[in-house]
């Protein structure tokens, strides 16, 4: 099992966000959480990954061992990868020093010897292809004046690079025109074998046609209330969030089509 | 505190290393200031009567003076006879000083601080000239600068041997009654570097004086003097570091540049002098007087400093941009951590026609450190088409430390254009969090993001020195970070 979620509570200056959520993802499997605004998908996101503004109990297992308990570099080095929905700047730090130093630091902790400038920029070359990315780029600084859909490309190059074993993409498709789309779950779809899981994380099915999922989700007040195959996302779709939401909390009632 | 916060807490309190003492046997001057103190420094240094008598005069000037108290730092009063003005380590054997002779408790030092004082080791092909406490104990490679007409020596040796060109040039930039600590300096300064680059050479390798105090309770009050006739070029490096005391100690500094038609000098500061530990005992005052000007048309003159020490760093290096086309520059980093204070910027006067300067100024905070950036941009009547680009960046790490900026700009030529651009950052969680999702630690990714906050300012940097200040840069915000 590459992830098992057992009863995941979050919460946030007291406000709680995800209440007692489970899931399981095996090695190779690519599983898509769909969901309305607010219900804790890319809190989700942010906990899997290590970020330390929230409150979190329960149980995760990554391969095993206790993901919870890691500092958020050591999960990326032991292979967890989250493409973030906004990319930070880093003004003055360069995009290829960047992913080396980053790459450098996964290296290390598989037992692999330090790639030097030189060799890194022949693989960072070839894995640039796979997003279609200029090499002007490898100057910039990270993210540093990059439009919205250069920024979701950038993480899916550092994803091409790092090769981590589970990668959540957290709303990799807001701001991407259809062209960006493509290109980006091009890219994806190319990084997808049978050891790698993928956890996609989106509010719209458009993205499902380009990335396939194996399992879809639907989450909602930061719970799982119904896990079906790729056809629910089309149903979803149609339909939006609304039999759900009134399920569990009776909230506000927002068609999906609305939904930005 | 957040994981984030604790580690930046631990980032910024880590120590000093440069903090040791050597033993070496020191000749000192009594405590205190008088004139008896000046004659003594004089006649040590064997000074001609004119010397003598512009120092009396500067100290007499002095008499005069108030000590300022305007800048945006917090300190005791200073105990000017609880100072020694003079300590210069004893020389084992007496007649000319050459490099073979210097005490080798001395050479051991600067060797342990990354200096070699022997040339066959220097691959780096830098002269230095090495000064510690009141005198220069050694220059490097000065033969070989001689053989293209390049003098660089120590500041006494060039009051006896080019007693012309110092009493032209001393003086000329900054005078004696220019401010409290330059006339301070005036009077009772004891060793510097000098430097004379002739009409159209451009000198062959960077030079460089590192400064070293190591005597307890002294001051230094060194002089650097660099003149680059017609068509030279010279690129300068300083660097500095001191034992680690409790008592705070004064370092007032003058360094006057000259340039001549389309000279060049780019002169850089890498400045670590002792901070104080964490509570803000001891440390160095730093407070130098750093100007130069562009006396003929089309010559520039570039300042870079990487400011990372001192309790207290007071100081604006300066250009006064008298020939017509000429440039001033100026390219600074100023770090403060733990109690550390720093009021510095530059002045750009503007008299030449068609003058032009450039100021980027990046400020960084971390614990309660105080950083403020001054600068006067000052365009005169003369100055048609005189043009002006300031940029002052803060970033802050934490939420104790403070940036502050004040920037005096007076324009009276209406052709001028001045651009005043300022910016504050807080280094973010988020910018952290992200570097750390791609596995790089927080301490490794607080310095990826400070060093790139520094880049533009780094580039400017001679090479070697590029690579040092960055890891200062490093070693000076450990602990800080959380």
């Amino acid at each position: 099992m590459m992830l098992q979620i057992r009863n995941l509570y979050a919460s946030v200056g007291g406000k709680e966000i995800l209440r007692g959520l489970d899931l399981d993802i095996r090695a190779g499997e690519v599983h898509a959480i769909m969901g309305p605004n607010g219900s804790g998908k890319s809190t989700l996101a942010q906990v899997l990954a290590g970020r330390d503004t929230y409150d979190v109990t329960g149980e995760v297992l990554y391969e095993g061992k206790n993901l919870l308990a890691m500092s958020p570099e050591q999960r990326a080095v032991e292979g967890v990868f989250l493409a973030f929905q906004y990319p930070v700047e880093i003004p003055g730090v360069g995009n290829l020093y960047f992913l080396r130093t980053a790459l450098n630091m996964v290296r290390k902790q598989r037992g692999l010897e330090e790639l030097d400038a030189m060799d890194f920029l022949v693989l960072a070359k070839e894995r640039m292809k796979l997003v279609e990315m200029d090499q002007s780029f490898m100057s910039r600084s990270v993210n540093t004046g990059f439009s919205g859909g250069e920024t979701k490309r950038n993480e899916i190059l550092q994803m091409a690079v790092l090769e981590p074993k589970l990668a959540i993409l957290d709303e990799t498709d807001s701001g991407l025109d259809i062209d960006a789309l493509q290109i980006v779950a091009r890219g994806v779809n190319a990084l997808l074998n049978k050891e790698r899981s993928l956890l996609v994380i989106t509010h719209y099915q458009r993205l499902l046609n380009y990335i396939v999922p194996d399992h879809v989700h639907v989450m909602v007040n930061g719970r799982i209330v119904r896990s079906g195959d790729k056809h629910m996302a089309l149903e979803l779709e149609k339909n939006g969030y609304m039999d759900f939401e009134q399920d569990t909390s009776g909230g506000t009632v927002i068609p999906i089509g609305e939904m930005s | 505190m957040s994981v984030v916060q604790k580690e930046i807490h631990e980032l910024t309190s880590r120590e000093y290393q440069y903090g040791f003492v050597t033993d070496f046997e020191t000749d000192v001057a009594p405590r205190g200031l008088n004139e008896d103190v000046i004659r003594l420094i004089s006649s040590k240094k064997n000074e001609p009567q004119w010397l003598l008598d512009w120092r009396l005069r500067a100290y007499r000037y002095l008499l005069t003076m108030e000590e300022p108290n305007w800048q945006n730092a917090h300190y005791g009063p200073i105990d000017y006879q609880d100072i020694i003005y003079y300590a210069a380590p004893k020389p084992k054997t007496a007649g000319p000083k050459s490099l073979d002779e210097v005490d080798p408790e001395i050479v051991a030092m600067f060797n342990k601080l990354g200096i070699s004082l022997g040339e066959q080791e220097r691959l780096s092909g830098i002269a230095v000239d090495a000064i510690v406490d009141s005198v220069s104990v050694g220059t490097t490679f000065k033969k070989k600068l001689a053989e293209v007409g390049v003098i660089f020596c120590s500041f006494s040796e060039a009051v006896q041997d080019y007693p012309n060109l110092v009493k032209k040039y001393l003086g000329s930039v900054v005078p004696y009654t220019d401010n409290y600590f330059a006339t301070l300096n005036s009077a009772v300064f004891t060793d510097g570097s000098f430097c004379f680059i002739p009409k159209g050479v451009r000198c062959p390798m960077e030079l460089s004086t590192y400064f070293r105090i190591n005597q307890a309770d002294t001051g230094q009050f060194e002089r650097t003097l660099i003149i680059a006739e017609d068509h030279a070029y010279v690129s300068y490096l300083e660097g500095c570091t001191a034992p680690m005391r409790d008592k705070n100690q004064l370092h007032a500094a003058v360094v006057e540049l000259v340039a001549l038609s389309s000279a060049q000098i780019k002169y850089s500061t890498v400045q670590n002098w002792y901070p104080g530990d964490k509570d803000g005992k001891g440390g160095i005052y730093n407070f130098v007087t750093k100007r130069g000007i562009c006396a003929g048309a089309n010559s520039k003159i570039s300042w870079t400093q990487v400011e990372t020490g001192s309790a207290i760093t007071w100081k604006y290096p300066s250009v006064i941009l008298k020939g017509d086309n000429s440039v001033g520059e100026f390219y600074s980093v100023a770090l403060t951590n733990n109690r550390q204070q720093a009021d510095t910027g530059t002045k750009m006067i503007h008299i030449g026609k068609n003058t032009r300067s450039t100021i980027l100024s990046k400020g960084i905070s971390a614990g309660h450190g105080q950083n403020t950036y001054r600068g006067l941009v000052k365009i005169t009547k003369s100055a048609t088409g005189a043009r002006n680009h300031t940029q002052c960046d803060s970033l802050l790490i934490g939420s104790q430390c403070g940036a502050h900026t004040f920037p005096y700009i007076q324009v009276w030529n209406p052709t001028a254009q001045v651009e005043h651009e300022a910016s504050t950052s807080k280094i973010g969680e988020d910018q952290l969090f992200y570097c750390r999702q791609r596995g790089i630690p927080v301490e490794d990714a607080a310095s990826m993001i400070v060093n790139g906050f520094c880049r533009e300012v780094f580039k400017e940097l001679p090479m070697e020195f590029a690579v040092e200040a960055q890891k200062l840069l490093s070693v000076s915000l450990e602990g800080c970070i959380g």
